[in-house]
């Protein structure tokens, strides 16, 4: 801990960065994601199992842009987001600065090649609950998981904390929010709530770095991170890619190849 | 006890339609039922919510002057979903209104004064209410003078209204349009708003300046007046905040703890500068 | 001065069954998969024993996250409106805590300070609240502050403090004293306990007065911009929040017939104040912010004589990423 604080300061002395990004302590011990621009504000970070969050979220909004560059205490799942933006031009290579753990050392990933070759070390496997979980809806029957999905879903109330936290929902414009035409109803109704979840699964699928945040985001507690969990799951078991792991990843979904099975397009 | 729905629109007959400019369409806009139409009373600088069944509501300020009775107009760009489908609508056709909402020009403050009304753009519909509301009270009034400028000839909202004025000898109109703008035969002044407003030598003596526009020209009309000795509260301008509701429940209008859509939509400089800059 | 009675356990669960016999709706707090959801219940023994809040407030009884405000049918060069009737449920709100209680003078303020919304009033009507005193607080909770406490009767039609045995009932308004008769014999007479002594204690946390007197002068203090940094500016905040009121209004239509619908709506949204020609009043997360805590604590003061925030803390539970309410108010207050 020490070492990254150390690291953290180093950085914001020599002005290689405007803001580290870690994680504090907040409400009840909980973790929070926490801006450091000052030495003092960096002796507030802390890195431990209960810090969940996915830091890569902050890097495409406007007003943390404008910060300049940030040095982002990056987990696995920041890292895979992070290489994801990259690969869909959000980011440049050189805005990247990651602080990641290895071991008890600290080490600048400073490059999406760098942090290419971090990851490649660690395996972060989905978590076995969730495996668990999608293993039994599967089993259901289509009816079955109709239902589940149904009752899940009529306690979403459309507060968007899925998509505002998800790193790979930047779209300055979302679909929910254009009206010309109004592609899924505003409202939060059955319909509304359905369409937006499916929606936001497929506008997922080969891009999911599951994180799983959008699920640990929801106040209401529904396992919506299962929807995109199983997109990513189908197009990496189709298209042999999954997100997260490279800078230079074609979007399965919109590249077509000769050797694609599908040959509808030809 | 049962109450009265609130969000119910009237239906309004629409039984004329101008093209004012490229985009540009004024409704003239009757009521359906005679009752409605016999209650209804607005006063000018109020707005409403016109709405285009199956796509939602839009707010526009009332056009046309109270002292016309038996329809109100309505003014609009289409710029999103609801004016684009007002724009679709062809006479004869249905649509809503709710209001009037919101405060009113002070007419009766102002009179014995003189009166300059600035304009730019696709802000002329608000101020047209009160310069005609004004016109058909001519003998409240001293001096009228009307400043109305646009991007280009083209885009002159009210281009009969205008030539009618124009021809006037009880309103003193000076039209402009941005360099670039200008056609062979115009006859108006070719410039930006401010610089016009500036060379006119008004005299902010007893008089009031009424100022609606773009941001833009707002921002740089003020010192002009502040120059010519205008006070804020001789200043008077109507702000747009965007709302659902136009009946102080919704919560997005808000400038401050001033709701646009009850204390508003118009205010003079001097309340302005006692808010924060939301609008 | 309120009637004060004892209500046993015994005695809960036969004014239960009363309420329900007199075709209420009861909805009170209940335990599913780790939440405290507010759900419709039979009997007293499905209530949760342990919540200190609910995730979401009971305030969708009387402003649903969706309501048809009108529906209509259009042929060409003609439309029939159909004014819409709230389908209000008579409805008990059993557990809700004493904040939350409370709350519902918030909203009330917004839907009648001048127009009357019927939707909202025809509900408001058919409620009645039997709050539970908070035996409990959490680092969220910080009801002292804003002029609550843990045993606050404001709002309560019934107010009921855990004692030995059931509850201390203060029966509060005729609404309360509607229930109350329905079965009198439930009510026994009160044992004279002092519910100060059973109440969770909670500290005050800030100067709230002080706080609403200096926010006119703090706009552009660069305090904001701090705070919200974190925000991911997504609704979670105002829509788990039992005074949050502002909302959107939705067509839904095919080419025949159509419905207007008010929808929850939050002012943390980008979209929220944009105008069609792309000018955004609230351009920033921080403006967002400012408008939410000024809303609440300089806005509501000045216009309905009470604040727009009970202190009940759902916000900063629903929070994916922790913006503490009571933290960001008393950073400001010492600003």
């Amino acid at each position: 801990m020490e070492a990254l604080k150390q690291k953290a300061k180093e950085l914001l002395q020599k002005g290689d960065v405007k803001a580290v990004l870690g994680y504090a302590v907040g409400t009840g011990n909980v973790r929070r994601p926490h801006f450091a621009r000052t030495p003092e504000q960096v002796d507030r970070l802390v890195l431990d199992e209960k810090c969940t969050q996915n830091l890569a979220t902050y890097l495409t909004k406007h007003e943390v842009k404008h910060l300049g560059k940030v040095a982002v205490v990056a987990l696995p799942a920041t890292q895979r987001a992070l290489l994801q933006l990259v690969a869909e031009r959000q980011l440049r290579d050189d805005a990247i600065c990651l602080l990641a753990m290895d071991g008890t050392e600290v080490k600048v990933l400073p490059s999406g090649a760098a942090v290419e070759q971090h990851l490649a070390l660690k395996t972060d496997a989905m978590p076995t609950a969730d495996k668990a979980m999608i293993e039994k809806l599967m089993a259901m029957t289509r009816e079955q998981r109709w239902a589940y999905w149904q009752q899940e879903l009529s306690r979403c109330v459309k507060c968007y904390a899925c998509r505002n936290s998800c790193p790979m929902c930047y779209c300055e414009h979302c679909t929910m929010d254009c009206n010309r035409p109004q592609w899924v109803p505003v409202a939060s109704h059955a319909l509304g709530n359905l369409e937006y979840h499916m929606v936001r699964a497929m506008h997922l699928a080969g891009r999911c770095v599951e994180c799983g945040e959008c699920g640990r985001a929801c106040p209401v507690g529904i396992p919506v991170h299962l929807l995109t969990f199983f997109a990513e799951e189908s197009t990496a078991k189709q298209f042999g890619q999954r997100a997260g792991h490279s800078t230079k990843l074609d979007y399965a979904l919109s590249t077509f190849k000769p050797d694609d099975k599908e040959t509808f397009i030809r | 006890m049962t109450e009265k729905n609130i969000y119910l629109p009237y239906l309004m007959r629409i039984t004329q339609i101008t093209e004012e400019s490229p985009a540009v369409k004024t409704f003239r806009l009757e009521f359906v039922d005679e009752v409605a139409a016999q209650n209804f009373n607005f006063k000018t600088g109020q707005f409403g919510l016109y709405s285009a069944f199956g796509e939602g509501e839009s707010t526009f300020c009332i056009a046309s002057s109270p002292t016309r009775k038996g329809y109100i107009e309505c003014t609009f760009r289409e710029v999103g979903r609801v004016t684009a489908a007002l724009a679709d609508k062809e006479v004869g056709d249905i649509v809503g209104f709710r209001g009037p909402y919101g405060n009113v020009f002070p007419l009766e403050a102002w009179k014995g004064k003189n009166l300059v009304f600035i304009a730019g753009g696709i802000a002329l519909p608000p101020l047209r209410s009160v310069i005609w509301n004004c016109l058909d009270l001519r003998d409240w009034f001293k001096d009228i003078t009307v400043v109305y400028g646009a991007r280009s000839v083209a885009d002159l909202v009210y281009k009969h209204e205008l030539k009618e004025w124009n021809e006037r000898t009880d309103i003193n109109l000076v039209t402009t349009v941005d360099p670039g703008g200008e056609t062979p035969d115009w006859t108006g002044k070719v410039g930006f708003v401010p610089p016009v407003v500036e060379q006119l030598g008004l005299s902010a003596e007893n008089t009031v300046a009424i100022v609606c526009g773009p941001p833009i020209m707002i921002k740089l009309t003020l010192p002009v007046l502040e120059k010519l000795g205008f006070a804020p509260d001789q200043i008077f301008t109507t702000l747009e905040n965007r709302m659902k509701c136009g009946l102080g429940k919704c919560g997005r209008c808000n400038t401050g703890s001033s709701y646009v859509c009850k204390d508003g939509p118009v205010y003079t400089l001097a309340q302005l500068n006692e808010l924060p800059a939301e609008y | 001065m309120a009637d004060t009675f004892k209500l046993t356990h015994e005695n809960l669960d036969g004014l239960f069954a009363v309420l329900r016999k007199d075709g209420r709706r009861v909805l009170a707090p209940v335990d599913a998969d780790g939440r405290t959801e507010l759900n419709d219940v039979e009997k007293p023994g499905q209530v949760s024993k342990s919540y200190i809040q609910t995730i979401m407030s009971a305030k969708d009884v009387v402003f649903p996250k969706v309501e048809r405000l009108l529906s209509y049918t259009t042929e060409p060069g003609s439309v029939e409106l159909h004014d819409a009737e709230p389908h209000a449920l008579p409805t008990v709100l059993f557990g809700v805590r004493p904040c939350e209680a409370k709350a519902f003078g918030a909203l009330d303020a917004v839907f009648n300070w001048d127009y009357r919304d019927k939707f909202f009033n025809a509900r408001l009507e058919k409620m009645a609240v039997i709050g539970v005193s908070c035996t409990k607080a959490d680092d969220a909770c910080f009801c002292t502050s804003v002029g609550g406490g843990p045993a606050d009767t404001k709002g309560s039609d019934i107010l009921l403090t855990p004692i030995d045995g059931g509850y201390l009932a203060e029966v509060l308004t005729d609404k309360g004293k509607a229930i109350q008769a329905l079965a009198p014999q439930l009510f026994t007479p009160g044992n004279g306990v002092d519910k100060a002594m059973i109440a969770a204690k909670l500290e005050q946390a800030f100067d709230q007065p002080a706080l609403t007197a200096k926010l006119p002068g703090m706009f552009e203090n660069k305090l904001w911009e701090g705070q919200s940094l974190r925000c991911i500016g997504c609704g979670a905040c105002a829509y788990v929040c039992p005074t949050c009121v502002c909302f959107d209004i939705q067509e839904e239509a095919d080419p025949k017939q159509g419905q207007r619908l008010r929808c929850w709506d939050s002012c943390g949204f980008s979209m929220f104040t944009l105008h069609a020609s792309g000018h955004n009043p609230r351009e920033t997360q921080s403006a967002r912010w400012r408008q939410r805590i000024y809303h609440k604590f300089s806005t509501y003061p000045e216009r309905y004589q009470m604040l727009g925030c009970v202190g009940c803390g759902k916000c900063t539970r629903a929070c994916p990423v922790d913006m503490n309410l009571r933290e960001h108010l008393v950073e400001a207050a010492n600003a």
